[in-house]
C-alpha cells in the first residue's frame, strides 16, 4: 500500500486488550438507547453504524446557549505535520475502514495510547465513515476544530470550567474579546497528561553577611 | 495636602536655588524628580506634564521611543485574581514574564513573584517553603507550588505604615507606589506579611533593548535607586483591558484575573464556585489575591 503517514514522536500500541469483550454489535446497539452505551462500544473494536444510534438518540443537541461556536475562539488544531490532514487524503476509497480492534502496523503505529486505552481505541473519537471528521457518543459529527464537545463527553467537569474561562489559559482582554485553546493544545489526545516542564531559574539568594 | 505641597515647593526652590547655581532655575527643578508633587496632588495638567518630561527622559535613557501612560482606574471596576494551585506546577514562566513586562532590574536581580515549592504532607508551612528549587523537570513528585506577589490587600499594612503618602490603594483595588515619593525607608516591606515588596539597594540595570518600552507612571516605569516596588496587577495592561502578563504566559493556566463587580467573569466564577482561600487570612488584610483549588 505504501501508506506512510508519521502522526507523532511516541511509537503506539493500540487496542493489544482487544478482544476480552465479545460484545456482539446488536446487542450494544440495544444498549445504545442511552447516550453512554456508546462508550461500552469502545471495548469492543467496532465502530458502530452511524444510522443505528442516530434512531436510538436525539440527534439534535439540547439547547445551550454558551456553545455558540463563536463564543470559543481557538486556534486551529494541532495537528503533527501539516500535510497529515485531511485524514481522507490516505483514508480515501483505496483504503476501507476497518473497524477492527487491532494493532495498527500500517500507519499510525507511532502513537501510543494512554488515554483510557483499555476501554477505547480510534474510531470511539474518529469517525469510521467520514475519515475528516471526529464524532460524539450520540454519533453526531464534530470537527476537528471543536474537539472540546468531544473531550467534554467524558471531562463534563472541566468542559464547564472552561467554558467558563477557568480551566485553561486564557489570553486577550479581561472585559473583551478572548482567546481560547483546544483541549489537545495542551493535552496530546492519544496521552493527555500534562507534561512536565523545566523550570525557569532560581532566583539568586541572598549573599551571606561576612 | 495644601500645606504639605507648598511646604515641598518651597523647599524645592530654596534647594533648587542652591544647588543649580548654573542654569537649572526654580521652574525647571519641579520638572525633576525631586521637585514634583505627591502624584495624588496633581491636576490632571500636572500629570500631563510628569508624563511628557518622564518620557522625554526615558526615550533619551533607553534610546527608544517610551511611553507613560497615566489610565486611571476604569469606574465600578474591582480587581481580582486567583491562582489555581492544584494546577501550578512551578516552572516560573510567570516570574521571568513579570521581569520582562515590568522592567524590574536584571542586576541585582529583583523578582516580583517568587514560587514556593512546599511539601504535600506538610500543606501550606511558610517556614518549610523552598523558593529556590531547581530540577530537571518540575512539578517535582511530593510537592505543590505557591506563587506569591502583592496580594493587593484591602486592608493594607503597607499603605497604613508609609511615612510619605507614597503608596495607597486606587478605586480598582491596586495598591500603587510613587516612585518620586518614596523614600526608601522599607517601612512597608516590613509591614508586608507576604514579602511582596522589593527594594533596589543599587542602581537597577536593564539592557536597552529588552526594556519594554509600554509603561505606566505608577507601574513599571524604570525605577531609580533607593526606591520599593511591587506587583502592580500590570497596571499598564489591565487598565487598558488586558490580562496581567503572568495570566497570559503560564502554561498551565492556573492564572485567572477579572473584574469581582461582573458577575460574568472569570474571577466570579471561581469565587462562587471553587474552594477558595487568602494567605494568612487572620491577619486581616483582607487580599483580593485567592487562591483556589480547581481540581
Amino acid at each position: 500500500m505504501g501508506l506512510r503517514v508519521v502522526v507523532r514522536g511516541a511509537a503506539g500500541r493500540v487496542g493489544s486488550a482487544t478482544e476480552e469483550r465479545p460484545l456482539s454489535t446488536t446487542r450494544l446497539v440495544l444498549l445504545g438507547g442511552l447516550a453512554l452505551g456508546a462508550f461500552g462500544l469502545a471495548g469492543c473494536g467496532q465502530s458502530p453504524p452511524r444510522e443505528a444510534l442516530q434512531g436510538a438518540v436525539p440527534t439534535t443537541e439540547p439547547a445551550w446557549p454558551e456553545d455558540d461556536k463563536s463564543a470559543f475562539p481557538v486556534p486551529p488544531p494541532p495537528f503533527s505535520s501539516p500535510d497529515i490532514f485531511p485524514c481522507s487524503g490516505c483514508h480515501d476509497k483505496t483504503l476501507p475502514p476497518d473497524p477492527k480492534r487491532r494493532v495498527l502496523t500500517m500507519a499510525h503505529d507511532d502513537i501510543v495510547l494512554k488515554h483510557d486505552e483499555r476501554h477505547r481505541w480510534c474510531l470511539d473519537c474518529h469517525d469510521t465513515q467520514n475519515r475528516d471528521m471526529l464524532h460524539l457518543a450520540s454519533g453526531e459529527l464534530v470537527d476537528f476544530k471543536e474537539s472540546y464537545r468531544l473531550c467534554g463527553q467524558c471531562h463534563g467537569d472541566k468542559y464547564r470550567d472552561w467554558r467558563a474561562g477557568v480551566h485553561g489559559r486564557r489570553t486577550g482582554m479581561w472585559n473583551g474579546e478572548k482567546q481560547y485553546l483546544l483541549c489537545v493544545n495542551c493535552h496530546y489526545s492519544h496521552d493527555p497528561h500534562f507534561k512536565p516542564l523545566k523550570p525557569l531559574p532560581p532566583p539568586t539568594a541572598p549573599r551571606s553577611g561576612s | 495636602m495644601s500645606t504639605d505641597v507648598s511646604r515641598r515647593e518651597l523647599l524645592a526652590c530654596v534647594v533648587g536655588g542652591c544647588v543649580a547655581a548654573s542654569t537649572t532655575g526654580c521652574t525647571d527643578f519641579l520638572h525633576t524628580e525631586f521637585g514634583r508633587k505627591n502624584f495624588r496632588d496633581m491636576t490632571k495638567e500636572e500629570i500631563a506634564e510628569v508624563v511628557k518630561d518622564l518620557e522625554k527622559d526615558l526615550s533619551a535613557k533607553y534610546g527608544k521611543p517610551v511611553t507613560v501612560g497615566a489610565e486611571e482606574p476604569i469606574p465600578g471596576v474591582d480587581f481580582g485574581y486567583a491562582l489555581d494551585i492544584s494546577r501550578c506546577i512551578g516552572c516560573r514562566r510567570c516570574v521571568y514574564a513579570c521581569v520582562k513586562e515590568n522592567n524590574q532590574s536584571r542586576d541585582p536581580q529583583l523578582h516580583w513573584i517568587r514560587v514556593l515549592e512546599m511539601d504535600k504532607e506538610r500543606g501550606i508551612d511558610f517556614d518549610d517553603a523552598n523558593p529556590y528549587y531547581d530540577a530537571e523537570t518540575v512539578p517535582r513528585p511530593g510537592h505543590f507550588y505557591l506563587p506569591v506577589a502583592c496580594q493587593q490587600c484591602r486592608d493594607a499594612p503597607c499603605v497604613k505604615t508609609c511615612p510619605t503618602g507614597a503608596t495607597w490603594q486606587e478605586k480598582d483595588g491596586i495598591v500603587l507606589i510613587d516612585q518620586d515619593w518614596c523614600i526608601g525607608c522599607r517601612c512597608c516591606m516590613a509591614a508586608c506579611p507576604y514579602g511582596a515588596r522589593h527594594f533596589n539597594w543599587t542602581e537597577p540595570t536593564i539592557p536597552a533593548e529588552e526594556m519594554n518600552p509600554k509603561t505606566h507612571v505608577l507601574g513599571n516605569r524604570p525605577r531609580p535607586r533607593g526606591v520599593v516596588e511591587k506587583c502592580t496587577f500590570c497596571v499598564q495592561r489591565v487598565r487598558n483591558g488586558r490580562y496581567p502578563a503572568c495570566v497570559e504566559i503560564c502554561p498551565v493556566g492556573a492564572r485567572k484575573f477579572g473584574d469581582m463587580r461582573d458577575p460574568k467573569s472569570e474571577i466570579r466564577y471561581i469565587l462562587e464556585n471553587k474552594r477558595v482561600f487568602v494567605l494568612k487570612s487572620e491577619l486581616n488584610t483582607r487580599p483580593r489575591f485567592y487562591y483556589f483549588y480547581g481540581l
